[in-house]
């Protein structure tokens, strides 16, 4: 008895390790002939205008709003960590903004906008895909790749950076609330604790890495909708996969990604 | 004319096709015939380029899809092709209008401010009229199945394949579609595959029938000829009857590879 449930653990664990390295090949395929398509033929302006509006529009109160708090949260616990120490809450400012600027702006800007416009894409692109949509676009002339994904990904990386940039000045409007509000730090104060210590590097730091997340995000949303298969069933199941891929490997890509950043002098 | 020789198609380890030689003169209409899962749409994909064969060859004017390399030459072969599937594939987020003319853009030199006019056109051989602006949900089974027709004859194609035209819709309509069928290869003068299970449509619409089985064509003849044959399979089939040799052949291929068939089905989606 010990032996089939080793035997079907092993087996399992094989099943998947199989799965996870067809998905990891069929993925890259996908990016190879993404880009491919990027210069082979025109690129659907059009589409990618739309997506972009659709992704933006979608996102941007989530994100704000996300931030907003986000920053809140950051000076109301730096600021009582601080009283607790030095009796008066200091360098508040710079703790929020640079918590948000090189971190969590980019971090959770990318993690809401996978669990809004991320998942849209997976379930419109899966939709499409099991009702044979993609197919007809196929024999209409024109490939999938070239008019649903380049736009797609195209809107990600124009749309994303300019979504993190709003979500860092409410993460920090956030900040300043709270430190006016509850700690009652004059206004000067909070701003030169920011501008005072931080510097292009540090913003460059965050802003380059929301270009990784959006190629990744909107890469994965896409594959995981083109490969959609049974059903109203499997378009929910595209979309879950979606937005978890998404999600854990914007966390996981940015670590390497800052320590990259950080090995080339750009902390 | 449309030549298939010796077409075999594998997904994984499931054989769908194997072995098709079929051939398709210009200016008549093959109807495919065949259960569920015998593979009569991938066969139908394979001609458009939809699935490459893993072997064998479909050959179109001398033009051989697989061989096809640059994109001129892929537009070039897609443009001969007008196709209906199965369940319309219409892109829901456009209207009727779009929707029809969405090929023309890819597949034609025809300049936009013509394209309002190629769906009017297109929507009249179909029968339909005034639903330009409609969203195809619109619309009815029967009216969808119409936008679909219209939108695959839209850039005047030499060649409609027909994925089961008729399925889904009741007996009245699916005779509409049949004689929609007749209508268009009169007018347009085109050659065409029409994929179906439906039997009374196959002998109405198909100038020659072939029949598959187990991915292979087991006859190919005119519909009297299949009316008179004696071949087992065949009659079981027209006839529609539970009881004979495919019902026995469906019993063994699900004991001995039980829960494959939907998997097949969904990898012949793909």
């Amino acid at each position: 008895m010990g032996g089939a449930v080793t035997e079907s653990l092993f087996g399992g664990f094989g099943a998947w390790i199989l799965e996870l390295s067809e998905d990891m090949g069929q993925f890259v395929f996908l990016v190879r002939s993404t880009f491919q398509w990027m210069w082979r033929a025109p690129i659907e302006w059009r589409q990618t205008l739309i997506q972009m509006a659709r992704i933006g529009v979608e996102s941007l109160p989530v994100t704000a709003m996300t931030m907003f708090f986000t920053g809140m949260v950051l000076a109301l616990q730096s600021g009582a960590t601080s009283k607790h120490f030095f009796n008066t809450p200091l360098f508040v400012g710079t703790v929020v903004a640079f918590s948000i600027v090189m971190e969590l702006g980019p971090v959770l800007t990318a993690i809401v906008v996978a669990g809004r416009a991320g998942a849209a894409i997976a379930a419109e692109l899966g939709t499409m895909k099991v009702t044979e949509q993609i197919d007809a676009l196929y024999t209409l002339g024109t490939d999938p790749v070239r008019y649903l994904i380049i736009p797609r990904v195209l809107a990600f990386l124009f749309v994303l950076p300019f979504l993190t940039v709003i979500s860092d000045f409410t993460g920090i409007l956030g900040g300043y609330f709270v430190s006016r509000v509850k700690y009652d730090i004059p206004g000067i104060t909070y701003w030169h604790d920011i501008v005072d210590n931080m510097q292009i590097r540090h913003f460059v730091h965050g802003y380059i890495k929301t270009y990784i997340f959006a190629f990744l995000v909107s890469m994965i949303s896409c594959y995981r909708g083109v490969t959609t298969r049974g059903g109203a069933e499997g378009v929910g199941k595209s979309t879950t996969r979606a937005v978890v891929e998404s999600m854990v490997l914007i966390l996981v890509v940015d670590y390497f990604a800052t320590a990259l950043l950080n090995a080339m002098g750009i902390t | 004319m449309i030549e298939a020789i010796g077409v075999v198609k594998r997904f994984g380890p499931r054989t769908i096709l194997r072995g098709i030689d079929l051939k398709v003169e210009t200016g008549e209409t093959l109807a495919i015939i065949g259960g569920s899962g015998c593979g009569k749409s991938t066969f139908l994909k394979c001609v458009i380029g939809l699935h490459a064969p893993t072997e064998g060859r479909v050959v179109v004017d001398g033009l051989d899809v697989t061989k096809l390399k640059t994109e001129a030459e892929i537009a070039d072969y897609r443009r001969r092709f007008g196709y209906l599937f199965q369940e319309g594939a219409l892109f829901d987020s456009m209207t009727v209008a779009e929707n029809i003319c969405f090929g023309l853009k890819y597949l034609t030199d025809v300049p936009p401010s013509q394209y309002r006019k190629i769906a009017s056109d297109s929507l009249a051989l179909v029968g339909l009229k005034d639903v330009e602006d409609f969203k195809p949900s619109e619309l009815s089974g029967g009216m969808k199945k119409r936008v679909a027709l219209a939108r695959a004859i839209a850039a005047r194609p030499q060649y409609i394949l027909y994925d089961e035209p008729t399925t889904g819709l009741d007996p009245i309509m699916s005779d509409v579609i049949n004689d929609l069928i007749l209508d268009l290869q009169k007018q347009l003068k085109v050659t065409a595959i029409v994929v179906t299970h439906d039997m009374k449509s196959a002998y109405k619409v198909g100038t020659r029938i072939a029949m598959f089985h187990e991915g292979r064509a087991l006859m190919t003849g005119t519909p009297q000829e299949f009316k008179t044959t004696d071949n087992p399979y065949v009659r079981q089939f027209v006839d529609g009857l539970s009881q004979g040799p495919i019902k026995m052949k469906l019993k063994e291929f699900e004991a001995d590879d039980s829960g494959a068939a939907p998997a097949a089905k969904a990898q012949g989606k793909r």
